[in-house]
């Protein structure tokens, strides 16, 4: 029962992750049906600019809360830049291209910005400056902390502001008209490319958060972290229905409890012939098995063939 | 005909079908007969193409079925359909514009055509025999619906009228006991629309029983041999034009009650 | 139809036949290193032909292709290596590995090809990570794959007597073994190149055509669509299946390592740069994608020398980066790819305003 709990707590931390990382790929794709393979990357180097950031000002002697606030906020800012300037430079010129064209793009970015960010911080693993204080709580056996709750706290309330956002301001109702169909939305006066550079650039806000929270979290960061974490995120986006916004916070949440449950249990469950280093295999098990009876995601909209 | 063949071909035995609570289908029970031109007419949303969807199997019916030929259809798949016998058009046309008139019409082969990867890859004489089998008939359709010299065109790249012949010719390559028209007519101007219904009374002649979905009441009248009128997803009549023009229910369907 | 070549053609022919017999020598004054990268260019065009028959002619999205691959591999490595003490001939191994990538394939495909394009992307590249994990940890408790360190020592390519490994003469040249290899390769490519070219012409190639144009309509004139996209599926998955073995072979060595998500998106992007569907198009596109980073290698680092009198940035980095703008450049400039089929060209282009509608 303990190592239940205990694993439902690390899943929810590490969903609420995902979650955040989950609704940079919803977005983009369903208002402009692209798999932004370069999003991990705007996580990895959210994460990478906090530490020399705050790294820096801490042993520059500034407090460390402050320190913490200023690495979070030049992250941010940075890669919000950094996602304007992907779209407006790597896909706008692709918005009438053949469907695979983008997805190559993407993946292109996706190499240069991994390597462009091992010229600026090196292959190794770099240490994540401790920008929270460690207290440990218990609570029914279940071991966690401070960060942990700070994780779970401050994604929920990004992502009930979010969806503020979409569902109560004039730009959310243009990025759902986009989504739903874009040529009807322009001629209604929305302004299609201020849509999409507001998908990436919210995106990318939510994508550094998200790298901030890993970082603090496992304490090491590193350029390749982006890709498997992406690609994790990417799946939960899938496995809630992409494009649909409480699917990817769902599916996010969902997919890290799955995983975690996994990796506790699953040398119980085989006998000890699987051992948990096959957690990963976990996310895309699930997401087979769940697209196999549900095409469109657990949440996703069915979208029927019309004659 | 020879007398032991029976003379229906087509049967809806009470077609049901809805999308969430609307009831796009109640219960619509029609018969056609071999060799006939028959006319399903209905004001817009009256359920015509749902019918039609659910008969070339891309819809599943929610209750009833059709029975095809004396054999019933199986639901859910379109492709039985085509080998059954049963050839479509699409309201809004749909061609494989990438491909020339040609190969549209030789996809159209695919299902009296036997020819696997294996053969491809060997290319043996069995193969190319067929291919050239394949494109003569092609060809031969192509001259049929009179568009022979758009064969090397790209289908996109067709006139509208042209586009609608094309389509006509590659239902027509399956080799079809029936031949289904979704709104053929739509968009066509008057010497289009002659043109089309000659083209339709020949293939009649040449032993092809057609279902025409037709906006076009004037055209329906005068070409169909019988016809049935659906209303609120609910068939109304299904009779002789002449009857059917002078049906108070189908004067209203149409007028707006 | 014509049966004989037209004088043009027949030079032609004999022109490529003459290079490509000559271009191992060529390149062995480079040294063997050279030859080698010219097999992989080669494996490459091999790989590349049979992902294009099921991206480029059915149009299916498969992110996870290496996986095909990688079954192939271990199962030479695993049926011809001291590992399990099997050494069965090539007539055995080569239809199995190629077996078991296709029923990998079918299992794979039939569930999940009803999914909608971008979804049987994620699916298959989950099934990708899936079987390198698998492959990366299947040493405990049962040795199967002997986990990252992977296997060694595994059989060269031999028929009966002849060994493709090492240095034979013949009529008085000194043959390596990548040289040997070599030749193997170009003739697997060869036979791939008129599969695909055969397959494109065909009944199946016009149905797979026809799908990708308007699923709808290819149902509606019969086309069994979930069949006949498995068959490419399957299709694509056994030629991997068979790059596999000849890779293991060649390499005396696999590893999980070769076999990860970035070879299947290197893959595709042969794929998609040379110009999706289009046979010359995807070859361009596998043989400049295989040498360019592999020239950038040796003329990275030199460069930087040259110019600054010192490595300033690591020639590993800027070699990928300049290989991932060089992919972001061509699809700018060539959305179509690099070597597009004129048809391709304009109907890719119009696919995004369908999505759009």
């Amino acid at each position: 029962m303990d190592i239940f709990l205990q694993q439902i707590v690390n899943g929810l931390v590490q969903g609420s992750i995902y979650a955040l990382v989950a609704l940079g790929y919803t977005m983009v794709y369903g208002i402009m049906g692209l798999i932004n393979f370069a999003h991990g990357e705007v996580v990895m180097i959210g994460t990478l600019v906090t530490i020399t950031v705050a790294g820096s000002l801490i042993k520059a002697g500034m407090p460390v809360a402050l320190a913490a606030l200023a690495g979070l906020s030049v992250s941010l800012l940075l890669c919000m830049a950094l996602g304007w300037g992907l779209e407006r430079i790597a896909y706008r010129p692709l918005r009438n291209a053949p469907r695979l064209t983008p997805l190559i793009t993407a993946i292109g970015m996706s190499i240069v910005l991994q390597n462009l960010a091992m010229m600026i911080w090196g292959r190794n693993y770099l240490t994540f400056p401790a920008l929270l204080p460690k207290v440990n709580f218990e609570l029914a056996g279940a071991h966690f902390t401070f960060i942990q709750v700070v994780i779970v706290l401050l994604s929920g309330a990004t992502m009930a502001g979010l969806l503020g956002l979409i569902y109560r301001t004039k730009l959310g109702m243009a990025m759902r008209a986009t989504a739903q169909n874009p040529a009807v939305a322009s001629l209604m006066g929305v302004n299609i490319n201020r849509v999409i550079a507001a998908a990436f650039v919210i995106g990318s806000a939510l994508g550094a958060l998200a790298g901030v929270m890993v970082g603090t979290y496992y304490e090491i960061a590193h350029y390749q972290m982006g890709f498997m974490l992406g690609l994790k995120a990417f799946t939960a986006a899938v496995l809630g229905g992409i494009g649909n916004l409480a699917g990817a916070m769902l599916g996010g949440v969902l997919l890290g409890i799955i995983e975690a449950l996994g990796a506790g249990y699953i040398g119980d469950l085989t006998g000890g012939f699987l051992g948990s280093h096959y957690q990963d295999i976990f996310a895309f098990i699930v997401l087979i098995v769940v697209l196999m009876f549900k095409p469109s995601g657990l949440f996703g909209e069915k979208t029927g063939d019309r004659a | 005909m020879s007398a032991n063949v029976p003379t229906t071909l087509l049967e809806a035995k009470a077609v049901a079908k809805h999308f969430g609570g609307v009831k796009a289908l109640r219960d619509v029970s029609l018969t056609i007969r071999r060799g006939e031109i028959y006319g399903l007419i209905g004001p817009n949303g009256a359920g015509k193409t749902t019918f039609f969807n659910c008969m070339t199997g891309l819809y599943v019916p929610d209750g009833g079925g059709f029975v095809f030929d004396g054999v019933p259809l199986v639901a859910d798949a379109p492709h039985q359909a085509a080998e059954r016998g049963i050839a479509r058009t699409f309201q809004n046309i749909r061609l494989f514009g990438n491909m020339t008139a040609l190969e549209n019409v030789m996809v159209g082969r695919h299902v009296r055509t036997r020819a696997g990867v294996l053969g491809a890859m060997l290319n043996n004489a069995a193969t190319r025999a067929e291919e050239a089998a394949i494109r003569q008939r092609a060809m031969d359709l192509l001259h049929y619906v009179r568009i022979e010299d758009r064969a090397d065109d790209l289908a996109k790249n067709l006139s509208y009228g042209d586009q609608r012949r094309l389509e006509i010719a590659r239902a027509l390559a399956s080799e079809p006991k029936l031949l289904c028209l979704d709104e053929p007519a739509a968009g066509m101007n008057a010497t289009e629309t002659a043109e089309l219904r000659e083209l339709i009374e020949g293939i009649r002649r040449d032993g092809t029983t057609i279902l025409l979905i037709e906006h076009d009441v004037k055209l329906v009248m005068g070409l169909c041999d019988r016809v049935a009128v659906l209303d609120y997803g609910a068939l109304v009549i299904e009779d002789v034009p002449a009857v059917v023009q002078k049906d108070q229910r189908v004067i209203e369907a149409y007028l707006g009650a | 139809m014509n049966k004989w070549l037209s004088p043009r053609s027949a030079f032609g022919i004999t022109l490529i036949v003459v290079a490509l017999l000559g271009l191992p020598f060529v390149a062995a004054m480079g040294g063997q290193a050279w030859v080698r990268i010219l097999d992989f260019a080669i494996l490459y065009v091999f790989l590349a032909l049979g992902l294009n028959i099921v991206v480029g002619f059915a149009g299916l999205l498969d992110l996870g292709y290496i996986a095909f691959y990688a079954v192939g591999a271990y199962a030479w490595a695993l049926l011809a290596s001291p590992h399990f003490g099997l050494h069965l001939p090539i007539w055995v191994i080569l239809p199995i590995g190629a077996g078991l990538a296709c029923i990998a394939g079918v299992l794979l495909g039939s569930p999940t090809l009803k999914l909608r394009g971008d979804y049987l992307a994620i699916v298959t590249l989950g099934f990708g990570e899936i079987v390198r994990i698998f492959m990366n940890n299947l040493n405990a408790p049962v040795n199967i794959t002997n986990g990252p360190q992977g296997i060694t020592l595994i059989d060269p390519v031999a028929f009966g007597g002849f060994k493709f490994s090492g240095t034979t003469q013949v009529f008085g040249y000194a043959l390596t073994g990548p040289m040997k290899y070599y030749y193997l390769l170009v003739a697997l490519a060869i036979l791939v190149i008129i599969i695909n070219l055969r397959l494109q012409h065909s009944r199946i190639g016009r149905a797979w055509q026809a799908i990708r144009e308007d699923e709808i309509a290819a149902k509606a004139v019969g086309i069994n669509t979930r069949n006949i996209k498995l068959l490419a599926f399957a299709m694509g998955a056994s030629f991997g299946g068979i790059a596999g073995g000849v890779f293991a072979a060649m390499q005396g060595f696999v590893s999980p390592e070769s076999f990860s998500l970035m070879e299947s998106i290197m893959i595709l992007a042969m794929v998609v740069l040379g110009g999706m569907g289009h046979i010359p198009g995807v070859i361009l596109g596998a043989v400049l994608l295989s040498i360019l980073p592999e020239a950038l290698r040796y003329g990275v680092g030199p460069a930087q020398m040259a110019l600054f009198g010192k490595q300033l940035v690591d020639p590993e980095s800027l070699r990928m980066l300049v290989f991932g703008l060089a992919l972001v450049l061509v699809m700018r400039f060539k959305p179509a790819g690099l070597w597009p089929s004129p048809e391709r060209k304009r109907e890719l282009g119009e696919k995004r305003m369908e999505v759009a509608k």
